[in-house]
C-alpha cells in the first residue's frame, strides 16, 4: 500500500478547474516532485496534502486513512513553505523546537532532538540566533530542519529553493538528496525548475492545467516524454508535425514537416496518425561527413547560429528541407569554442531509436 | 552586524550635517516647547505662591513676605500620606483602565486586521467616529446612561468613562500591528501542529508586544492626567492626581503646589515607562 495516496482529487474556484481528477500514490522514503508551470495546480494539491484546503471530489489518504477530518495541526504532514515562514520571535532553536514542544514531547526529547535536526542541517553554531540575523540559504536550512525535527510521516516542500540564487540552489539541491536519504522521510516537492526536478527526484508528476501529463522517473520524464507539453516544459527539444506513414514491430516511420522521411522507435500509432515527431538536441550528432549512412536518420544543411555555453556549444542549423534544428557538441577539448563556423554546411544524424512520436 | 554600522551613512561630514538638517527642527521644537516648560514648572514648584494666586517674586520688596526658592512644597507631599494615596489610587484607576482596554480593544483589532482589505478602512474609521463630537458632550451623555443604573458618582463609573473615551487609543496601534503580521507564519504554526489557542499565544501574541505596549501607554499615561472624567462621573469624593493638580491651580490657585504635583506626577510616569521598557527588554533576552 502506497504511504500517500491521492485519489481522483478535484478542486475547482468558481469556474476555474485549479486539480482536475489527479490520482497518485507515493511510496513511503520516496522523493516525490510535482512540477508544473505557475498555475497548474501543484500548489493548490499541496494546500490539500498539507490540510489547508479541501478537494472538491476526491481523497487524500496516509496509510490507507482518508484525511478529510483531520485538521492541518493533526496530520503528521509538515511543510516548508516557499517563504521559509520562521517566526521572527523566536531563536533559530525555538523555532526547529516548535513542533516538539505542540506534540508534548519532554524537555530532554526536545533538546536532543532540536540539536540533531540542527546538526543534519549543519547549522548547530547559529541556534541562538534570531532569523533576521540569517542568510537565505541558513534561512531555508532552518526551514529544514524544522520540518523534520518531529518525524513528519511526509514533508511538503514548496519550491523551497526559488528564493536562492543559482550557486547555492546546486549546494542545497546536493544537501537536499543526501538530507533525505539520511532522514528517510517521503519528500513531496513542488517546483516549476525542470532541472531541479530532475536532479531531486525520484519520480516526477508533470502537471498542466489541473492534470498530470505525465508520471515517471526523471530520465523516462526526459527521455520519452509522453505528449508536447512535456516534451517543451523538459529540457530543450526539436519538436517538429508529423505525420505516420507506416509502423511495424520494429520501426516507425514517419513524414515529419521541413525534414521527411525519418525513422524513428516502434509506437502504439497507425497509418495516417497525425502528431508531433521530438529529438533531444544531445541526440543529434552534428558532423561534417555521414557516419552510418545505413542505420540513422540523416540531413544536410547549414549552420544558422551558434552558443557558446562552456561546457557545451548548441548549433542551430537550417536544413535543406526547410526545419530548423537544434544539436548538442560537448567541448572535450579545452580551450575549443566550436567545431564548425556559421555558414559551415554540415550533416545532422540520429539513429532510429531516438527521438519519439507524440501523439497529439 | 559592526560592519555594517562602519558602512553607514553618516560617519562622514556631509551625511552628518545633513542629518543634522533633518533633526534639527524638531529638536528646536521640542527644546523651546517641552523642556522649557517643564524646566519653568521646575522652577515654580520651588517657589512660593502668591498672595492672590500665581507665584511670589523672587526678590523680597517688603519685609517678611514670602519670596525665594524653597522645598516646602515637596516637604509637604512626602509629609502627608493621602497625596502618596491618591497617586497610588490614580495609578490604579489608570493600570485597570489600561487593561480592560486591552481586552476589549484586542479582539477588535484582530477582527479588522483579519477582515478583507476593502472593509478595513471603514472599520477604523468607525474606531475613531466617537472623536467626530465634543469629548464633555459624550462623557455627560454616560451619566444619562449611568444614572438611572445606579452606578453614577462611584469608582465604577469612573472606569467606565476612562475606557470608554481611551478604547481607541489601544485599537489602533493594535490593529497597526497585528495587520503587519504575515499570515503565512499562523499556516506554519498550524502545520507544525499548533492549535488555535497555542497559535495565538505562541505566534499572535508575544509579535503583538509592541502594539500591546504602545497602545498602552496611549491609555496609561493620559488616564494618569485626566480630570474631567473622575470630575463628572466620580463626584467630588473620588479624587485623582489630575484633580488634585487641576484644584491647585483654578480652585486653591496655589501654584507651586500644582507644579509640584506636575512634576511628581512626569517623575512616577517616567518610571513606569523606564520600568516597561526594562522589562520588555528583559523579556526580550529571555525569548
Amino acid at each position: 500500500m502506497a504511504l500517500l495516496e491521492i485519489r481522483n482529487v478535484s478542486r475547482r474556484f468558481g469556474s476555474l478547474v485549479a486539480v482536475d481528477d489527479v490520482s497518485i500514490a507515493i511510496e513511503a522514503g520516496e522523493f516525490f516532485t510535482l512540477l508544473g508551470p505557475s498555475g497548474c495546480g501543484k500548489t493548490t494539491l499541496l494546500r490539500m496534502i498539507a490540510g489547508f484546503d479541501l478537494p472538491d471530489a476526491g481523497q487524500i489518504l496516509l496509510d490507507g486513512r482518508d484525511l478529510a477530518d483531520t485538521p492541518p495541526e493533526q496530520r503528521p504532514i509538515h511543510t516548508v513553505f516557499q517563504s521559509y515562514a520562521l517566526f521572527p520571535h523566536m531563536t533559530v532553536a525555538q523555532n526547529v523546537a516548535f513542533p516538539l514542544r505542540m506534540s508534548g514531547k519532554s524537555p530532554q526529547d526536545i533538546v536532543r532532538l532540536t540539536r540533531q535536526a540542527l546538526d543534519d542541517v549543519h547549522l548547530s553554531d547559529k541556534s541562538r540566533h534570531y532569523p533576521h540575523e540569517l542568510s537565505g540559504g541558513q534561512k531555508q536550512r532552518v526551514a529544514l530542519a524544522r520540518g523534520i525535527v518531529n518525524k513528519p510521516r511526509v514533508l511538503l516542500l514548496d519550491e523551497p529553493l526559488g528564493a536562492l540564487d543559482a550557486k547555492l540552489r546546486e549546494e542545497m539541491q546536493l544537501e537536499l538528496i543526501n538530507l533525505q536519504r539520511d532522514v528517510g522521510i517521503t519528500f513531496v516537492f513542488v517546483t516549476h525548475a525542470q532541472y531541479e526536478a530532475l536532479a531531486l527526484s525520484h519520480r516526477i508528476a508533470v502537471m498542466n492545467e489541473g492534470r498530470i501529463e505525465q508520471l515517471d522517473e526523471p530520465s523516462r520524464i526526459y527521455g520519452f516524454p509522453r505528449n508536447r507539453f512535456v516534451a517543451n516544459f523538459i529540457g530543450n527539444i526539436n519538436l517538429l508535425d508529423a505525420e505516420v506513414l507506416a509502423a511495424s514491430a520494429a520501426e516507425l516511420r514517419l513524414r515529419v514537416a521541413g525534414l521527411g522521411e525519418v525513422h524513428a522507435p516502434p509506437a502504439a500509432a497507425s497509418p495516417g496518425q497525425k502528431g508531433s515527431f521530438a529529438v533531444r538536441p544531445e541526440q543529434v550528432r552534428i558532423g561534417s561527413h555521414l557516419d552510418a549512412p545505413q542505420r540513422t536518420n540523416h540531413f544536410a544543411g547549414r549552420v544558422r547560429d551558434l552558443l557558446y555555453i562552456g561546457d557545451v556549444t548548441t548549433y542551430i542549423v537550417d536544413l535543406a528541407e526547410g526545419a530548423q534544428f537544434e544539436a548538442l557538441l560537448p567541448n572535450s577539448s579545452p580551450g575549443r569554442a566550436k567545431f564548425f563556423e556559421v555558414g559551415d554546411p554540415v550533416i545532422l544524424e540520429w539513429h532510429h531509436d531516438a527521438g519519439a512520436f507524440l501523439r497529439e | 552586524m559592526s560592519e555594517k554600522r562602519d558602512n553607514a551613512p553618516g560617519s562622514g561630514l556631509a551625511p552628518r550635517l545633513s542629518r543634522w538638517a533633518v533633526s534639527g527642527p524638531p529638536l528646536l521644537f521640542l527644546v523651546a516647547f517641552f523642556v522649557l516648560p517643564s524646566l519653568i514648572m521646575v522652577v515654580a514648584s520651588l517657589r512660593y505662591p502668591g498672595e492672590f494666586g500665581g507665584l511670589a517674586p523672587l526678590i523680597a520688596h517688603t519685609p517678611g513676605e514670602e519670596a525665594g526658592l524653597t522645598v516646602e512644597n515637596y516637604q509637604f507631599f512626602f509629609g502627608d500620606w493621602i497625596y502618596a494615596a491618591i497617586f497610588a489610587k490614580s495609578f490604579g484607576v489608570a493600570a485597570l483602565t489600561t487593561l480592560i482596554c486591552l481586552v476589549m480593544a484586542y479582539p477588535v483589532a484582530l477582527l479588522i486586521a483579519r477582515s478583507p482589505k476593502r472593509h478595513r478602512n471603514l472599520m477604523t474609521l468607525l474606531v475613531i467616529l466617537p472623536f467626530a463630537s465634543n469629548f464633555l458632550v459624550r462623557v455627560y451623555a454616560w451619566m444619562i446612561i449611568l444614572g438611572p443604573l445606579d452606578l453614577l458618582f462611584s469608582r465604577t463609573a469612573v472606569i467606565v468613562g476612562m475606557v470608554y473615551v481611551h478604547l481607541p487609543f489601544m485599537i489602533l496601534p493594535l490593529y497597526t500591528n497585528l495587520e503587519k503580521h504575515d499570515p503565512v507564519l499562523l499556516d506554519a504554526a498550524q502545520d507544525l501542529g499548533a492549535n488555535a489557542w497555542q497559535r495565538f499565544w505562541r505566534v499572535t501574541f508575544p509579535l503583538s508586544l509592541p502594539g500591546i505596549f504602545s497602545g498602552s501607554a496611549l491609555v496609561f499615561i493620559p488616564v494618569l492626567g485626566m480630570f474631567a472624567i473622575p470630575e463628572i462621573l466620580g463626584g467630588k469624593d473620588d479624587w485623582l492626581v489630575g484633580n488634585m493638580i487641576k484644584e491647585s491651580f483654578l480652585g486653591t490657585r496655589d501654584w507651586p503646589f500644582g507644579s509640584m504635583l506636575a512634576i511628581m506626577l512626569t517623575v512616577a510616569v517616567l518610571a513606569v515607562a523606564g520600568m516597561a521598557a526594562w522589562l520588555s527588554r528583559q523579556g526580550v533576552a529571555r525569548a
